[in-house]
């Protein structure tokens, strides 16, 4: 489904001192640091697993994301998404994925979530018996039926984060990317999205790359994990592998983070 | 294409829900014409056989300007949102969708376009033509120029939207935008005649001011109208019109295709 070998990323950035003096110096003078985002990254995955990637601010996790999901286009590098280069065909490509970006808003902003969803039916040109079923589906099992016809202005990030959630599965993409999907969720809201989430693999065969820093979501979901840090890849394994007797979540990625000095 | 009505319509609705600005919006529209139109006529009393325009299309020139100032002017018509979600990184969402983010955009200005003049036209045109010659806003000579103006209108329209896209394609390059815009809503205003019309610019300069996609903004329907250009000059400047509205789709689309190969989504 996903064949990733040997991607490169680099980013350019501006890097100064602070204070006066030095902003006024890099008016002519500018220094340029290069950010390897992504050194070298490959892996394959599946149909219909379910990926944990994790590791700390600023690994590459959201940039690996970004390149499978045809957003940004890499230095160099190998990716196949379902036979497809994503970035060279943007367009077919991002037709058959969703995504889920915890940190930003899809839903157009002045008007109700359900005008932002037909609009969504029009985009992806989604069959009526289909987005019908898929709506009242979405509706029950993220609870949405009072948020439907509010502005999305006037929701809690929690009540938005599920009508996010809900416009990334419309058109029942064969990939979902969610990158940190569960960012102000409350407890309840929490394990509704974990639940679906494991519902739609279970029942549609969807693949799940999933980013968080919630390890609980990992914990929940991922059959598999990837380890990512500075730009490369560490570990590839299940859960279990990377688990020592008695110890909770957290503390074994803490543990891992230190062992591998990211 | 559906999609792209449907973005059309969307965006239609939410131009219209804010009628409040539209109400300041037309009185504001209705002072500045009114001023500019009285500066105008002192210069007329001065010497009026050295006013290059007949008064009275003058005068039907601003009025139009002013109700149509929120489709043809470019502030008019610029998202804040689209500039914010360049800087910001929201475009990701946007790149994640099976759209062409050009066509996109085109369809949100041309709707919001619309929509907003929609709203102020009415009432300006209502008060303007009850208004005593020539302070007021004439009906066009004739059926035939009246069309003619609604296509010419219409070709405006689609060279600022077009424009307009050019500047959101430049902001990928330049990331803030307000050097961009103020920049090009400043040539914009001047060159397209929202100052002065162009028949006012001095030989010369003006032949070279007509030439630019500019003068196909305001200066060319405007100016159909009241019949002030007319004959062979006329069919010359919807020619023009049509060639900037072509050309301008092209460098737009040609900016965005560089500028989506380096893309960087700002801010994680």
């Amino acid at each position: 489904m996903i064949e990733v070998s040997h991607l490169r990323k680099t980013f350019r950035v501006a890097r100064r001192d602070p204070g006066f003096k030095n902003a006024v110096k890099a008016l002519f003078r500018r220094e340029y640091e290069e950010i390897h985002a992504l050194d070298g990254i490959s892996f394959s995955i599946g149909e219909g697993e379910m990926v944990g990637y994790i590791g700390p601010n600023g690994a590459g996790k959201s940039s690996t994301i970004k390149v499978l999901s045809g957003v940004l286009t890499p230095d160099s590098g190998v990716c196949r998404v379902d036979g497809r280069v994503p970035w060279k065909e943007r367009v077919k490509h991002v037709a058959q994925i969703g995504v889920v970006f915890g940190q930003r808003s899809q839903l157009w902003w002045d008007v109700p979530v359900i005008d932002s969803f037909e609009l969504l039916k029009d985009i992806y040109k989604i069959p009526e018996a289909a987005y019908r079923k898929n709506v009242d589906e979405l509706t029950q099992l993220l609870d949405l039926s009072q948020l439907l016809r509010t502005p999305t202005r006037q929701l809690s990030l929690g009540q938005r984060m599920r009508c996010e959630i809900a416009a990334s599965l419309l058109h029942s993409p064969k990939i979902l990317f969610l990158d940190e999907p569960t960012i102000g969720l409350d407890a309840v809201s929490k394990l509704a999205v974990r639940d679906f989430v494991k519902k739609i693999n279970r029942e549609q065969k969807t693949t799940v790359i999933l980013t968080t820093h919630d390890m609980q979501d990992i914990e929940a979901l991922a059959s598999r994990v990837i380890l990512i840090g500075k730009g490369r890849i560490l570990l590839d394994g299940t859960l279990d592998d990377i688990r020592r007797g008695g110890e909770q979540i957290d503390e074994t990625i803490a543990h891992l983070y230190k062992k591998y000095d990211i | 294409m559906k999609k792209y009505l449907s973005f059309f319509k969307l965006r239609f609705a939410m131009s219209l829900q804010y009628r409040v600005a539209a109400l300041a919006g037309v009185v504001c529209q209705f002072f500045w014409g009114a001023m500019a139109i009285l500066a105008f006529y002192a210069f007329y009393e001065t010497d009026p056989a050295s006013f290059p325009m007949d008064f009275q299309a003058t005068a039907t020139y601003i009025w139009l300007q002013q109700g149509l100032l929120a489709m043809l002017a470019l502030y008019g018509g610029t998202d804040a949102k689209v500039f914010e979600s360049i800087q910001n990184g929201n475009i990701v969402y946007e790149l994640c969708r099976p759209v062409s983010i050009y066509s996109m955009w085109f369809a949100n200005n041309l709707a919001n376009r619309l929509a907003r003049a929609l709203l102020r036209l009415i009432p300006v045109v209502a008060v303007a033509s009850l208004l005593p010659a020539p302070f007021g806003l004439m009906a066009p000579p004739d059926i035939a120029t009246g069309l003619l103006f609604i296509l010419s209108l219409m070709l405006a329209l689609w060279v600022v939207a077009a424009f307009t896209l050019v500047v959101y394609n430049v902001t990928f390059f330049t990331i803030s935008d307000r050097g961009v815009r103020l920049v090009s809503v400043s040539l914009s205003d001047f060159l397209m005649g929202a100052v002065v019309p162009l028949p006012f610019f001095p030989d010369g300069f003006r032949q070279f001011a007509e030439l630019l996609p500019f003068s196909c903004m305001e200066n060319v329907p405007l100016r159909v109208y009241s019949g002030d250009l007319a004959g062979p000059e006329m069919v010359r400047a919807i020619l023009l019109q049509v060639f900037w509205a072509f050309a301008l789709v092209l460098i737009g689309k040609l900016l965005e295709r560089k500028a989506l190969k380096r893309v960087v989504v700002q801010g994680g």
